[in-house]
């Protein structure tokens, strides 16, 4: 994470640093300090934009056609590292053939980027002696979700930017420990360590390890679990931490699905949304009552302590968890979370050196898969996961939702500094609540001056899903045709508007494009 | 030819694209690349109508357009002259503005040459006199010479005027003397020889060496030798180096730098020029406060004129070497006198000093080498240059070469600048040039170097003057104010007015100087406030020894001076503030009460008539008395009384 | 790199080239109060409590700027170094409240403790102190300039590490100040509020708002802990009295984020003992909820979620796990729905 502020070019694209991921952001500004070249590429003035250098304000769910404009650039003009490609990658042709027509000018209609920024955009990248990529969810939050993060790979791997101190692709993990619930396969496919539930050489692993027949069938992501749920097939859900009535596209949809569940139980701190709909609420600890560790984006681990007692009657999800297994017949022993990470530094190849005595002085960077081994900084240093990078030939594809008369405007969402996910604990939080008590729709004047609605005014915003009234800010920052607010708060339930299309492989909704209609509240 | 800097025929191919070293010479002796009687001609006839040498023929009125003069006038004098001497129909008679003479108390002053006649106080209604007797008939206007305070007698010319008689005029040989807004006359007086030396003759360090020799110290106040800076900028490594002159003139009563940015701007582009020739530096700054419009304007002007002649930008002269110069305009905090206060404003920072070392030679302005020197400094280079190091250090004293000039202000009968050569005596500069003490009063010290220097008493009046000696004196050079005090004024509110000075100006960084000036002027306030207290004294040593010892900037470092010099001289003044309440030079007018002698009040009322407040009771004829319980010591009685009879006690 | 050996208090140091004489004095286990001088930040070199002397050098040089020269003889005890720091902190507190009773920086003040330990009273000067009116116009920081002694460090903070500038020294002299634009208050100032100022104040002048009044500071508990916010995995430390969290404070030994947080995670820790949090198991009758023992919930899922295997398969079951859950608890969530439920059906927020 340090790294980058050593970088000097950085492209931040899709990411909202400075709201989303404060601390990182510091790193960007000190490395434009030290007179690295910042540039940002996000359909909103996010507030990064104001130290950049340039910002490339493209429409929103046009990123492919710009990361493929570029690496069109980089080839034509020949600036593309002819040794990295050589010696650490394959398929170049496929790329080369793929973005042949992806000239500047043809993105520049698709983006509303003129032609000379993508150019001289792609030249500062593929010229910088350590340029960086930043990106976050307004990449992946898309239906083509998967190819824009290939398209941003591409342009690692034609520059030869990865693999290096300060260069590399660096997606930013939203959530304290998104990268630890994977690891940990909390995923339907994949077993602790990405080891996949469809590999016999896995199941047998862990068939063995944990004395118990195991299935081959990957399992359901958030989104079809719902639509099982819709369709009657899914009949018991068991919720932990989370709080899918908020966060999840199309809301009203997942509402009806969690309605025809038989039996859901949620455990939670607080009565979420999600909670009540549930059967049986059991009470959970919080970060500050309980011990473990959580991985943060850099895949680093780092302990969790316990500061006070559980409140009430509340118990460590981990020791409900036990209870839970032992009532249904499997017995679980552990005395504590240190005896939970033996059993994961076990079965978890790049875990297998992270224990937490090691822990007690500094976190660790994983793959670490000795208690000898130092844990590692960077990745894809002399030698990709797979051996050679491989080039993919993305195409640009249309939102699943575009503008039409009925539905004129685009919602993009996201998130504010102050507030964190579904609001269920920053809501709590007494300074954070009195200083950004309440959620608004971002519009650019033009727009406002046609809806004829100034700033504190209120509209209703309509999708194909659903509807909800909020209060508008006109700004500059948002361009015309595109609205933004972010998720957090109830009363403005974003989420009932949102579209659930989801990218093919990663099964991320497109969160950053639906198609909505807007009147003046009177 | 109405320029001397045009070519004089197709031949002269000098220009900015294709320079010609022998530009300057060929100006004045020229043509140098050809053999033409006209083309020499017409140089000769150009340096004729302006030639400053004072047995040329050629006649000229030079009218003073320094700040000062104009103040008093002298826009008219000179629009008012030019006129008459048009209708009169004088011919061969050049009217021109020049910078300042230093003897602004004269002014506006009108120089006829070629006789050098002086006449100060001139208005615009006695042009018409100076126009019929003294250009038309030649004779002399006799009331507007100058009289000489002491012996009464009137000076016809110039250079027999007491005030100018035991100067020595280096830097401010050119002022008054040329227009400052015509680089031909600097040329013509022989300008730009330093230059065109330095780049013909000399290797860079080369001409460091010739500073070192030179022995030239820092004008601006400390007396850092110029050379030894110079090498360690030019030494300094750095793909870029600045050259900055420090205009942010500010102690109260200077201003000698004013006079010569506003009268010689060359001579300070031209030092500048050799000093980024010397060090490596292609580009310079000049930082003028913005409190002086005119000598921004001048130099402005000057800059232009020499960028358009090719002496300012790339590869001046054919040398190789490129310079190029901008001003800043500061907006007029005394620390930004400071030199890494002043970097930091150059660069738009808030002026506030840096921590040094780094000092400016390694990392100054935006981190790069940097020299910076004041003005009077720069202005001493030229001439260095031209006639070498060792012609310079021949003046002088022997760790003091050359002159320094003074600004010399206070209780004396002639006010002014004065350039006098290091050693000279104060008594000297008081009493010859600055003609002694006004009203006859009795001389009691002199501040010199202004809020940051000390005062001296008379027994150190023979003193030689010097950067070494006024130091173990407990004063210091500093940029060279002297204020004459006499027997009226109290030391106690002096030390208080140059402490409030400082206190105004801290910028509030460390906290000595902010939070230890603010004490220290509470202290000496409520002395002069009659509020004196056991221990006082002791308590402003303590803490004016802290100040200066843990200080981070000179302004800090400095600002105890006049207290702790003003205590070492006249302590006991300190104490008969505070023990007996009372004010020895009657100036605190909460220990002053008047009192009426009653041997000499002769009833006349006078004093009665006049008090503002009616404190005065008497009969006519009768003695008067004060009441002091109404009196609010205004002064207006003693001023009004004609027996004397009025006095403070 | 080269090195250079001087001599403090008669004691040999060698340092590599390039070291302060304050960094060599420290090296040697010589203590030298500063005020102004913060390790992560430049060093102004203002606040003059620092001051030694260095023989061959006029005045007294401040340790924190000073670069340590070989041979170098430095005394950091002399009576004249021992009177300019007293000298430094009686000026400094001439213009400071004595409300040390009941000011929040108690006994973490470093003016205190240096007034303590250099026996400096507040009575030598009685002259003008300026005046201030407190801003806490906002949830998060209380800024009280009644107690700032210009040290800067926030305005160097701010800058240097935030690279946000809210704050810029205004004013002169005296009356000097660290000001937001426009000298207005912290609320209407572009301030974000991540409390870096707060965490460098070495007075009362920033304090923490919702830190008011909730315990002395030798009273808190301290433990060190990661954020539950962002996947940036800031490290602080949770202050805890009686068995509360009261508030959070940064831990410089932080690998990720040094003292450097946001406002969410120094000033978004009061949901842990929020009214609303759930402290007993419930279960749903009749449309309400109502409490249960553990026992009788667990009971209760054991027995449903073992009734819809047995009847539709474990692939009728399925389980959100959460990215705020530790990797234990996931892991454990992970082994329960593959082992227990008998589905792979398990997956999280990471798409949202």
């Amino acid at each position: 994470m340090h790294e980058i502020a050593g970088a000097d070019f950085i492209l931040a694209i899709g990411t909202n640093t400075t709201e989303t991921h404060p601390v990182l952001s510091l790193q960007v500004r000190k490395a434009v300090k030290e007179g690295a070249k910042l540039v940002v590429a996000d359909p909103r003035r996010i507030e990064l934009a104001d130290i950049a250098e340039t910002h490339i304000q493209h429409k929103s769910g046009s990123d492919l056609a710009l990361l493929n404009a570029m690496a069109n650039v980089i080839i034509e003009e020949g600036l593309w590292n002819r040794e990295f490609v050589e010696q650490r990658t394959e398929d170049f042709e496929a790329l080369s053939q793929a973005v042949k027509d992806c000239t500047p000018e043809w993105a520049a209609e698709t983006t509303g980027v003129s032609a000379e920024t993508i150019r001289e955009t792609a030249r500062a990248y593929a010229g910088a002696e350590k340029a960086s990529i930043l990106y976050t969810m307004g990449i992946t939050q898309h239906i083509c979700g998967t190819d824009n993060v290939l398209a941003i790979a591409n342009l690692a791997l034609l520059t030869g930017q990865i693999g290096r101190e300060n260069t590399g692709v660096n997606p930013l993990r939203g959530q304290n420990n998104v990268q630890g619930a994977c690891d940990m396969g909390a995923l339907p496919n994949v077993y602790p360590g990405y080891q996949a539930v469809n590999n016999p050489d896995m199941q047998q692993k862990f068939e063995k390890a944990w004395g118990v027949e195991l299935s081959p069938k990957a399992g359901l992501v958030v989104g079809e679990m719902m639509d099982a749920a819709y369709a009657g097939t899914l009949k018991g859900l068991f919720v932990i931490g989370e709080n899918p009535l908020m966060s999840d596209p199309d809301s009203n949809h997942v509402i009806q699905a969690m309605d025809k569940i038989d039996f859901l139980v949620v455990q939670d701190l607080f009565l979420t949304e999600t909670a009540e709909k549930a059967d049986v609420i059991l009470p959970a600890a919080s970060f500050a009552e309980k011990n473990g560790t959580f991985t943060n984006t850099e895949r680093r681990v780092q302990r969790v302590r316990k500061a006070v007692e559980p409140i009430g009657d509340s118990k460590p999800d981990w020791e409900i968890l036990v209870m839970l297994s032992n009532a249904m017949g499997y017995p679980m022993q552990y005395g504590s979370p240190g005896d939970i990470m033996k059993e994961i530094n076990a079965v978890t190849p790049q875990y297998g050196g992270i224990t937490f005595e090691r822990l007690e002085k500094q976190g660790l960077q994983w793959p670490c898969p000795d208690v000898d081994h130092p844990g590692t900084k960077f990745l894809h240093k002399d030698k990709f996961a797979r051996g050679k990078g491989k080039f993919h030939a993305v195409s640009h594809v249309d939102p699943d939702e575009v503008p039409d008369e009925e539905y004129p405007y685009v919602l993009t969402t996201g998130r504010r500094l102050f507030h964190y996910h579904t609001g269920s604990m920053s809501r709590r939080a007494k300074g954070l609540a009195e200083a950004y008590p309440e959620e608004y729709l971002e519009v650019n004047p033009k727009d406002a001056l046609k809806l004829e609605v100034e700033t504190g005014g209120k509209v209703r915003v309509a999708s194909r899903r659903g509807e909800i009234e909020i209060p508008i800010r006109v700004t500059e920052r948002i361009q015309p045709g595109l609205v933004f607010a972010s998720f957090h708060f109830r009363e403005t339930w974003l989420n009932k508007l949102t579209n659930d299309a989801r990218d093919p492989i990663a099964k991320i909704p497109e969160f950053k494009v639906s198609a909505v209609k807007i009147e003046k509240v009177v | 030819m109405d320029n001397l800097m045009v070519a004089c025929c197709s031949k002269c191919n000098h220009s900015l694209s294709n320079p010609c070293k022998d530009y300057i010479l060929c100006r004045t002796e020229g043509p140098i690349c050809h053999d033409s009687k006209e083309c020499k001609e017409k140089r000769e006839t150009f340096i004729g109508k302006v030639d400053l040498a004072e047995d040329k023929p050629h006649r000229r009125v030079l009218i003073c357009a320094g700040t000062g003069c104009i103040s008093s006038g002298s826009k008219d004098v000179h629009s008012e002259m030019l006129a008459a001497v048009e209708n009169a129909g004088i011919e061969d008679c050049e009217v021109t503005i020049t910078g300042c003479h230093g003897f602004c108390e004269q002014g506006p002053i009108v120089i006829i040459e070629p006789e050098g006649i002086f006449y100060g106080g001139v208005s615009a209604d006695d042009v018409e006199e100076i126009v019929e007797k003294q250009l038309k008939d030649g004779e002399i206007v006799e009331r507007l010479l100058f009289t000489e305070p002491n012996s009464g007698e009137k000076d016809k010319y110039y250079r027999d005027i007491m005030f100018y008689k035991k100067q020595e005029r280096t830097v401010l040989k050119n002022c008054g003397h040329i227009n400052p807004e015509k680089i031909e006359e600097y040329i013509i007086a022989g300008g730009y020889r330093g230059l065109l030396r330095t780049l013909c003759d000399f290797k860079a360090l080369e001409v460091i060496e010739q500073v070192k020799t030179s022995g030239l110290r820092g004008r601006g106040g400390a007396g850092f030798p110029t050379g030894l800076k110079w090498q360690f900028t030019a030494q300094a490594e750095g793909d870029q180096k600045y050259v900055v002159c420090n205009a942010d003139e500010g102690d109260p009563g200077a201003f000698m730098d004013r006079s010569v940015l506003e009268g010689n701007p060359h001579a300070v582009i031209e030092g500048m020029l050799i000093a980024g020739y010397a060090v490596g530096a292609s580009e310079g700054y000049v930082y003028v406060r913005a409190e002086y419009p005119l000598a921004i304007k001048r130099l402005q002007k000057a800059i232009t004129q020499a960028e358009q002649f090719g002496i300012l930008g790339d590869n001046i002269l054919d040398s190789g070497f490129s310079f190029r110069l901008k001003i800043k305009a500061g907006a007029g905090a005394f620390v930004c006198g400071e030199e890494t206060a002043l970097l930091n404003s150059i660069e738009g920072e808030r002026g506030m000093p840096r921590v040094r070392p780094p000092f400016p030679a390694n990392k100054g302005l935006w981190q790069k080498p940097t020299l910076l020197n004041n003005v009077e400094t720069y202005a001493n280079v030229p001439i260095i240059m031209e006639k070498g190091g060792e012609w310079y250090a021949s003046r002088g004293t022997e760790k003091s070469k050359g002159t320094k000039v003074f600004a010399l202000t206070g209780k004396v009968n002639n006010t002014g600048l004065a350039e006098v050569p290091m050693g000279i005596s104060m008594r000297e500069i008081i009493f010859d040039i600055g003609g002694g003490i006004n009203n006859g009063k009795k001389f009691k010290a002199v501040q010199i170097g202004g809020p940051s220097g000390g005062c001296l008493p008379e027994d150190k009046l023979d003193l030689p003057v010097d950067y070494d000696s006024l130091i173990s004196a407990g004063a210091m050079m500093g940029s060279g104010g002297l204020v004459v005090m006499d027997e009226t004024t109290c030391m106690v509110d002096l030390a208080r007015f140059f402490l409030t000075f400082t206190q105004n100006e801290s910028c509030g960084k460390c906290t000595p100087c902010r939070e230890g000036t603010k004490r220290m002027l509470e202290i000496l306030t409520r002395i002069t406030e009659g509020e004196g207290q056991e221990g006082d004294i002791e308590t402003l040593e303590r803490m004016a020894k802290s100040v200066k010892n843990t200080s981070l900037c000179g302004l800090g470092q400095t600002a105890p001076n006049p207290i702790l010099s003003t205590l070492r001289y006249f302590r006991d003044e300190y104490e008969a503030h505070i023990k007996k309440k009372w004010c020895p030079a009657g100036v605190c007018t909460a220990l002053t009460t008047f009192k009426i002698d009653p041997e000499k009040c002769t009833g006349c009322r006078r004093c009665a008539k006049n008090c503002p407040v009616e404190a005065i009771k008497g009969e006519v004829k009768g003695i008067h008395e004060i009441d002091p319980e109404i009196c609010t010591k205004c002064g207006t009685c003693m001023e009004k009384c004609k027996f004397e009879a009025v006095y403070k006690g | 790199m080269s090195e250079v050996t001087i001599t403090i208090d008669g004691q040999e140091v060698t340092v590599p080239a390039g070291t302060t004489v304050l960094q060599a004095a420290r090296m040697a286990g010589i203590e030298i109060p500063t005020l102004c001088h913060d390790p992560e930040l430049t060093s102004p070199g203002a606040c003059r409590l620092c001051v030694v002397e260095i023989e061959g050098m006029r005045n007294l040089p401040a340790s924190c700027v000073t670069t340590a020269g070989d041979g170098m003889v430095v005394n950091t005890i002399s009576p004249d170094v021992m009177d300019a720091r007293k000298t430094v902190i009686e000026l400094l507190l001439a213009n400071h409240p004595e409300d040390c009773l009941t000011c929040e920086r108690t006994g973490q003040c470093r003016l205190q403790e240096y007034a303590y330990h250099y026996g400096v009273r507040g009575d030598v000067f009685h002259g003008d102190r300026t005046e201030f009116p407190i801003d806490d116009s906002n949830p998060f920081i209380v800024r009280d300039l009644n107690k700032c002694i210009r040290c800067g460090k926030c305005v160097r903070v701010c800058d240097e590490v935030q690279g946000r500038s809210i704050y810029s020294f205004a004013y002169r002299g005296f009356d000097s100040i660290p000001a937001t634009a426009m000298d207005e208050s912290l609320a209407e100032s572009e301030c974000v509020f991540c409390g870096s100022c707060v965490s460098v104040c070495p007075t009362g002048a920033l304090t923490e708002k919702m830190m008011h009044g909730v315990g002395r500071s030798w009273e808190l508990e301290k433990i060190k802990t990661t954020c539950p916010y962002c996947g940036v995995g800031c490290n602080f430390d949770l202050n805890v009295k009686d068995g509360k969290v009261v508030g959070v404070t940064s831990n410089a030994e932080s690998e990720v984020n040094g003292r450097a947080l946001c406002v969410k995670g120094r000033f978004g820790y009061n949901f842990i003992d929020h009214p609303d949090r759930l402290t007993k198991p419930l279960i749903k009758k009749d449309g309400e909820f109502q409490e249960a023992t553990w026992e009788e919930a667990i009971n209760l899922v054991a027995e449903k979620f073992t009734q819809i295997k047995q009847e539709h398969g474990g692939d009728a079951l399925a389980l959100f796990s959460s990215a705020r859950c530790t990797n234990e608890e996931n892991y454990l969530a992970n082994k329960f729905c593959r082992a227990v439920l008998g589905t792979n059906n398990i997956d999280h927020c990471a798409r949202l």
